[in-house]
This record gives structure tokens, C-alpha cells and sequence, in this order.
């Protein structure tokens, strides 16, 4: 019995530099549209947010993981469930704040900057702010309000790239039922 | 056995999906003489059988076309007022199709709606913290499964009550919602999903759930 559908639980095999010249052009057009940084960081934080918002939806039917009990619970399903299915690295994570409602995911590979190098002219660009978006986008979905952003960036001349996850407060309006 | 329908609500309780699998399959249509030994009258924008039984027809059936034309609500296809139609004997012999009325789409609307309050008065009337919705509606018809994601969006599956394996095919719509309908960059979330390739695929899991009876094995 044939089906209709490709079975595309098992990840189709896509070239990754295909990837990162993509991602490289949009974020040169993107330059080139708006000629200032902050606002192409901004472009692509909100860019990275409307996939966020759907890709939440992807991974939760794909791994059946549940809702997570507390915070660091969700930073261990990003770093080793999340970034290892879609980009195919696993950040570590680390930094805690006392609170627990802080955390860094280090990341040695950064697939999206693979053969990347930023020019003295965009100095404050943070490259691969997409990502920051994601996380947002998707954690807002499963009523999470965070803030993403980087700390560290290899592109900037840095060891790592450290991404920085700050939990803000749990989303009340509209939770699903029978998640009180 | 049979999947009957498939609802799709979103977070605010609005349906942004429906699809019916079955043929009523209780339908009749036959031709009368005047007068006619069957008593209509108006119910809901409908004219339904209020009493007489024969041949099929049964009592709360719809007058579902007249001469082949289907109505429109109370009224025939031109305009006129069905009642009336048929309290005139010079309209008769006449040819009329009875059956159970199918829901339109904004009773579907309203029902969903409903069905997404009460979801959560299942979660509150619980005695212990942590419940989770409303997850199987029985009737001795059908049984209603409902799966909702942690984002929200609730997916029902109204099915014969032998069926098994609605489980496994509630989280492959799931899938099949986050692939076609979502990864569909003109989609807009909570909106309406007229997305073709989502209800091809559907269908198509609909099909291999009722043939395998227990779908998931050994997919």
C-alpha cells in the first residue's frame, strides 16, 4: 500500500551549504534593503519568530515530548531534543543564574555561519539573530515568555557562540485547558 | 468500520477545519399523491417530518429535495414557502427526497465552540489538580476522540465505536497539520485551513486508519 505522503519523519537529506547560502542571502538582501544593522537584528529576530511559532508545532508532533514541569527541564529538551533535530548540533548548557531563570546554551558549530565572515562595516550585525527568534517564537506557543539574545558570536571575534535564555514570566491568557 | 468526521479548533474555540467522511446513509425519496399522509412542519429553518412513518421516511427526517431540486432552508429552490408547495394539489404528484438533515457549517461552528467550553468544564469539574480535558465522548452511535496540543489546538475525531487506533491517528494529524498547514508560508495561523495537500493527506490517513483498523502498526 502506497502512500500519499513523504514520510518525512526521517529528516530528507538536504545539502547544509544549500542552507547556509540561502540564509546567506537573505541576510545580505536584508542589508542591503534596510542599511542599518539594528533594524536587519530586528527584521530577523521577527522573521525568526513567524517560523518559531510554527515550528513548535512540527517538533512537539514529531517527538511527543509533554509539557515540561519547570524551566531547566526546557532548557535540557531545547539544547539535546530541539537544536539536534533541526540543526543537527547539541548545545551544552550552562551559566544558571542563582534564580534558575537564566541560562546559556554554547554552541561549538554554528551551522548557519559555516564559511561566514562579518566585515568591519557590520560590526554590530548579529548574524544569526533568526535563532533568537525561534526560541522566542516557539516558547510563546507552549506560554513561555522569554528573552533570547546573544552573548557571545564567533563572528565577532569570540571562542563560542553563547546564546543567552532568559525566562520572563509563564503567558496566562488563553492557556489551554486543563493546563492550570 | 468507519471515521466519520475530523474537526480542527483553534486556541480561541473557532473551527478552522471540518470534514465529513460519511453518506447518511438513511435517506428516501419517493413520490406522493395528494394529500399527503406524511405531517411536516418548520423545526430549526428545516421542514422535517413531525409525524407518519412508511417506506424509510422517519420521523425528524428533512425534506432534503422536492422533484430533484434540493431546498433551500424552508423554501424550494424557487422561492416558494415548502409547506405551502405542498398543501396545493395542483403541484402534486410530487417527488420528494426525506432523510436526516445534514449540520450546516455555522451550526458546525456553533457546536464546536460549545464543544470548547466544554472541554474545559471537564478539567475543572475534575476532583484532582492536573486534568486534562474532555478526551472521549461516548453515544452508543459513535465515540468523539479529542487530542489537544500543548499550544492549544484541539483535534476531534468522531468514529464508530469499534474503531481502534484513533489515538495514533489523532497524532498523525497532528503531524500532517504541522507539515501542510503550517509549513504553508500563506497560511495564517487560527485562520480557516483551505489547504489542498492537507486534505489530500488526511483522506488518505483517514482511508489507511479504517483499513487497518489499528493504524500505527508497523508504520
Amino acid at each position: 500500500m502506497s502512500r500519499q505522503s513523504n514520510r518525512t519523519t526521517d529528516s530528507k537529506k538536504m545539502n547544509s551549504e544549500l542552507f547556509t547560502l540561502t540564509y546567506g542571502a537573505l541576510v545580505t538582501q536584508l542589508c542591503k534593503d534596510y542599511e542599518n544593522d539594528e533594524e536587519v537584528n530586528k527584521q530577523l529576530d521577527k522573521m525568526g519568530y513567524n517560523i518559531g511559532v510554527r515550528l513548535i508545532e512540527d517538533f512537539l508532533a514529531r517527538s511527543s515530548i509533554g509539557r515540561c514541569q519547570d524551566f531547566r527541564e526546557t532548557a535540557d529538551v531545547i539544547a539535546k531534543v530541539a537544536f539536534k533535530m533541526y540543526l543537527g548540533c547539541t548545545p551544552s548548557v550552562t551559566n544558571w543564574s542563582p534564580a534558575g531563570d537564566e541560562f546559556s546554551l554554547i554552541l561549538e558549530n554554528n551551522p548557519l555561519v559555516d564559511f561566514v565572515e562579518l566585515p568591519d562595516n557590520h560590526s554590530t550585525l548579529v548574524y544569526s539573530n533568526l535563532l533568537c527568534g525561534v526560541l522566542r517564537g516557539a516558547l510563546e506557543m507552549v506560554q513561555m515568555a522569554v528573552d533570547v539574545r546573544f552573548a557571545q558570536d564567533t563572528l565577532r571575534g569570540d571562542n563560542v557562540t553563547e546564546i543567552r535564555m532568559k525566562f520572563i514570566k509563564r503567558i496566562e491568557e488563553n492557556l489551554p485547558a486543563g493546563d492550570e | 468500520m468507519v471515521i466519520y468526521s475530523v474537526y480542527v479548533v483553534n486556541k480561541a474555540g473557532g473551527l478552522i477545519y471540518q470534514y465529513d467522511n460519511y453518506v447518511p446513509r438513511a435517506e428516501a425519496e419517493k413520490t406522493f399523491s395528494y394529500p399527503l399522509d406524511l405531517v411536516l412542519k418548520h423545526h430549526d429553518e428545516k421542514v422535517v417530518v413531525s409525524f407518519g412513518q412508511r417506506d424509510g421516511i422517519r420521523v425528524g427526517h428533512a425534506v432534503l429535495s422536492i422533484n430533484g431540486v434540493d431546498v433551500v432552508g424552508k423554501n424550494t429552490a424557487e422561492g416558494k414557502d415548502t409547506l405551502e408547495y405542498l398543501n396545493d394539489p395542483a403541484n402534486y404528484p410530487v417527488s420528494i427526497r426525506f432523510g436526516r438533515a445534514r449540520l450546516s457549517s455555522n451550526e458546525k461552528l456553533m457546536l464546536a465552540s460549545m464543544f470548547h467550553s466544554l472541554f474545559a468544564i471537564g478539567s475543572q469539574l475534575s476532583p484532582d489538580v492536573g486534568s486534562s480535558g474532555i478526551e472521549m465522548l461516548e453515544t452508543d452511535v459513535f465515540k468523539l476522540h479529542c487530542f489537544q496540543t500543548l499550544t492549544g489546538i484541539k483535534f476531534i475525531v468522531l468514529a464508530d465505536p469499534r474503531q481502534s487506533g484513533i489515538d495514533a491517528l489523532l497524532r498523525k494529524i497532528y503531524e500532517i497539520y504541522s507539515d501542510f498547514a503550517l509549513k504553508n508560508p500563506f497560511y495564517s495561523l487560527e485562520m480557516p485551513i483551505r489547504c489542498e495537500l492537507f486534505d489530500q493527506n488526511l483522506k488518505g490517513s483517514l482511508e489507511i486508519a479504517e483499513k487497518a483498523g489499528n493504524f500505527g502498526a508497523g508504520s
